[in-house]
């Protein structure tokens, strides 16, 4: 075997390229930090908006939901759920569930009371409003 | 083995094995339930079952991975493990945590769960793979620090060949990679962007590294070539892995808020993505061609071989499918990166687990390799999984094509629970294949019930017979 490119050669091109392309991403990080409080208005993030959002995350509704596309495939988009369905039919959507038809995909009940409700309903219109790039491609999600 | 202390691999190893059947009973009832939304609706919901499969996935492989370092780095490092006694501790601690928390999953509803294990302080439940509730995080941060601990000491004191820098030098990331998983912003947007750190930091950056020291140890030992030309493809490929996995990041960050030149610098760099998964085809073929030696455990040269040849499938060109923008565009968060999913996670990390378990088994056990009978059941155990993951991640392939034209294309596009029920044959198409991947997962753990060691002597009357 020809030493003409040797063990360490390679591994300087590992270290060196490790070294080049994580400034790189953290230089893109910086910037992309700046920009997404405008581009998802998190000057909206109010007081309601975040319980609404503790409230999502502790009863992991993305264990069976995605949104922007993250998540389960088990049950629909919520990203802009808010738009498909409006705030009237959420409101009386998630305490109606479990649905109970045989058969059929089922949503558990989670014992919000009325004032957590409209909170997770803020949360929804907020995140709705984030610019994801033209993503869903329709309002079906 | 050459080292007694090597021995605290084989409870990892054993742990690993149980904890992954653990996780495909899960999968098969997640399966079911969406051909039967109220298949044990009253018992567990979807979500608990689904994170139950995918914790038990993330805990089997780091199980098996542990138990991979515990064995590799002493025998690499030519001297005793720095601290038998704390690995096997750790290893206790571990997998009680691990039980405990799936325990907790199962009876305790998880805002419930949020509430009683001080979530409100520090905020981490409820994102993908990282649902287990504070302590359990903390343990994981524990028991990481314990075998970083004890491989660094080892390492130190004995020789430093390349790939154990490697794999020490991955485990450290791969702890390191954990932490972000303490930070939770308020703003989802900053949350998903950094979610992926950990998520595409593990498998499309640090354990690419790890696979490549595990598959190179095994190379090494299996075919005699020279180590100095197995580190210096090594090398070569864990760099691709940075100069395409790093930027490539950005094919996570298309549509969730992040700033538009993510669509450009995402997709060129991640598109580059399968190349470390090529080079190590062929870099694992070409050390088969040139070995010095036939190795007796025929069934570990499978894996060894398998590996390679199932990443690229599932990593690479799965992964290439839905790495560029436009395509993203109508496939993202669809049964078709669940497809991605599964077949990249068994092909590269599943399989290169059991690529070492296959390997290191036998020798913690005290022979060289299995007798003939065990292989052929292992071997079989290989195909049946591997044929039917093929099979899985063609069924949720097809379903996920079913969303793309129905529900995201289209003047008049459908509504969600109305494609799912379009897609109801892949569904079942995924569960018939998920049986027989529970099949093929009986058949390999069979194997290991099989006692006697490979039989030099009856091999050689044979090979003189014919
Ligand atoms: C062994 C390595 C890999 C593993 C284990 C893996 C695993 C995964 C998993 C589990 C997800 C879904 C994450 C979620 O829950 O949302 C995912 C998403 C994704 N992966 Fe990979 N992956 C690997 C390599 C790759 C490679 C090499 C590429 C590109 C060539 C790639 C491209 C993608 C893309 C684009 C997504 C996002 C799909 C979407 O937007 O829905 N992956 N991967
Ligand atoms: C009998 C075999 C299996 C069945 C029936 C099964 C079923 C499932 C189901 C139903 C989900 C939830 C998908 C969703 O949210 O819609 C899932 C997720 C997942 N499973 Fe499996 N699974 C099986 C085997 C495996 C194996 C062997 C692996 C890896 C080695 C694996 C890795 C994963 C991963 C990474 C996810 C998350 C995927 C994502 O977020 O895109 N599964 N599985
Ligand atoms: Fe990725």
């Amino acid at each position: 075997m020809q030493e003409v490119f040797t063990k360490s050669m390679a591994r300087n091109i590992f270290l060196g390229s490790a070294v080049f392309f994580l400034i790189i991403y953290l230089a893109l990080t910086y910037d992309t930090w700046q920009q997404i409080p405008v581009r998802d208005h998190a000057d909206k993030i109010t007081a309601s908006v975040i319980r609404g959002k503790y409230l999502v995350d502790t009863n992991d509704c993305i264990g069976c939901h995605t949104i922007n596309g993250e998540g389960s495939y088990y049950a629909p988009e919520l990203d802009n759920v808010y738009k498909r369905r409006g705030p009237e039919f959420i409101k009386l959507w998630i305490p109606a569930q479990p649905s109970g038809v045989a058969g059929r995909r089922q949503m558990p009940h989670f014992n919000f009371t009325p004032a957590q409700i409209d909170d997770i309903v803020a949360y929804l219109q907020w995140l709705s409003n984030v610019d994801t790039n033209h993503w869903p491609p329709n309002i079906e999600g | 083995m050459k080292y007694q202390s090597q021995l605290v691999a084989k409870p990892y190893f054993i742990a690993a094995l149980a904890l992954f059947f653990g996780q495909i009973v899960f999968g098969l009832i997640a399966g079911m339930q969406f051909l039967d939304g109220t298949f044990l609706f009253s018992a567990a919901h979807f979500n608990i079952v689904r994170m139950t499969h995918t914790n038990l996935l993330i805990v089997w492989l780091l199980m098996a991975f542990m138990g991979a370092a515990y064995y590799i780095v002493p025998e690499e490092a030519q001297t005793e493990l720095y601290s038998p006694k704390l690995a096997l501790i750790t290893f206790w601690v571990f997998l009680i945590a691990a039980a405990l928390t799936v325990v907790g999953y199962l009876l305790v509803p998880y805002a419930h769960l949020a509430a009683i294990t001080g979530n409100a302080i520090v905020p981490t439940m409820g994102r993908g793979y990282l649902e287990q509730p504070l302590p359990t995080k903390i343990g994981i941060v524990l028991v990481a620090l314990s075998l970083l601990f004890n491989v660094t000491m080892t390492l130190i004191k004995g020789r430093k060949t390349s790939i154990n820098l490697i794999l020490v030098g991955a485990l450290w990331g791969l702890a390191l990679l954990f932490l972000p998983s303490f930070y939770f912003p308020e703003d989802t947007v900053k949350a998903s962007y950094s979610w992926w750190w950990i998520v595409h930091g593990w498998v499309e950056g640090d354990w690419e590294l790890i696979l490549g020291a595990l598959l190179g140890f095994i190379l090494i030992k299996m075919t005699g070539v020279d180590r100095e030309i197995v580190e210096k493809w090594l090398y070569i490929i864990m760099a691709m892995v940075l100069i395409s996995g790093l930027v490539g990041i950005g094919h996570h960050y298309y549509y969730i808020g992040a700033p538009a030149y993510w669509i450009w610098l995402g997709s060129i760099f991640s598109a580059m993505e399968p190349i470390p998964f090529m080079l190590l085809i062929a870099f694992a073929f070409k050390m088969l061609f040139q070995r010095r030696r036939e190795h007796p455990n025929k069934a570990a040269m499978l894996w060894a071989m398998g590996t390679p040849i199932m990443a690229f499938l599932g990593a690479g060109l799965w992964g290439f499918m839905i790495t560029l923008a436009p395509a993203q565009y109508y496939i993202h968060g669809t049964n078709f990166t669940a497809a991605h999913g599964h077949l990249a996670f068994f092909g590269a990390y599943a399989m290169v687990s059991m690529a070492i378990i296959s390997y290191a088994m036998p020798m913690l056990r005290g022979r060289e390799a299995n007798s003939v009978r065990a292989q052929h059941w292992e071997i079989a155990g290989f195909w049946i999984m591997v044929l039917s993951m093929i099979g899985i991640a063609l069924a949720l392939t097809g379903a996920g094509l079913v969303t793309a034209y129905l529900q995201r294309s289209g003047a008049d596009p459908l509504g969600f629970m109305q494609v799912q029920d379009r897609a109801r044959v892949f569904f079942w198409g995924r569960e018939i294949a998920g049986a027989g991947f529970f099949t093929g997962l009986l058949v390999y753990l069979r194997s290991f019930f099989i006692q006697g060691e490979y039989q030099y002597t009856a091999q050689v009357k044979r090979a003189l017979a014919t």
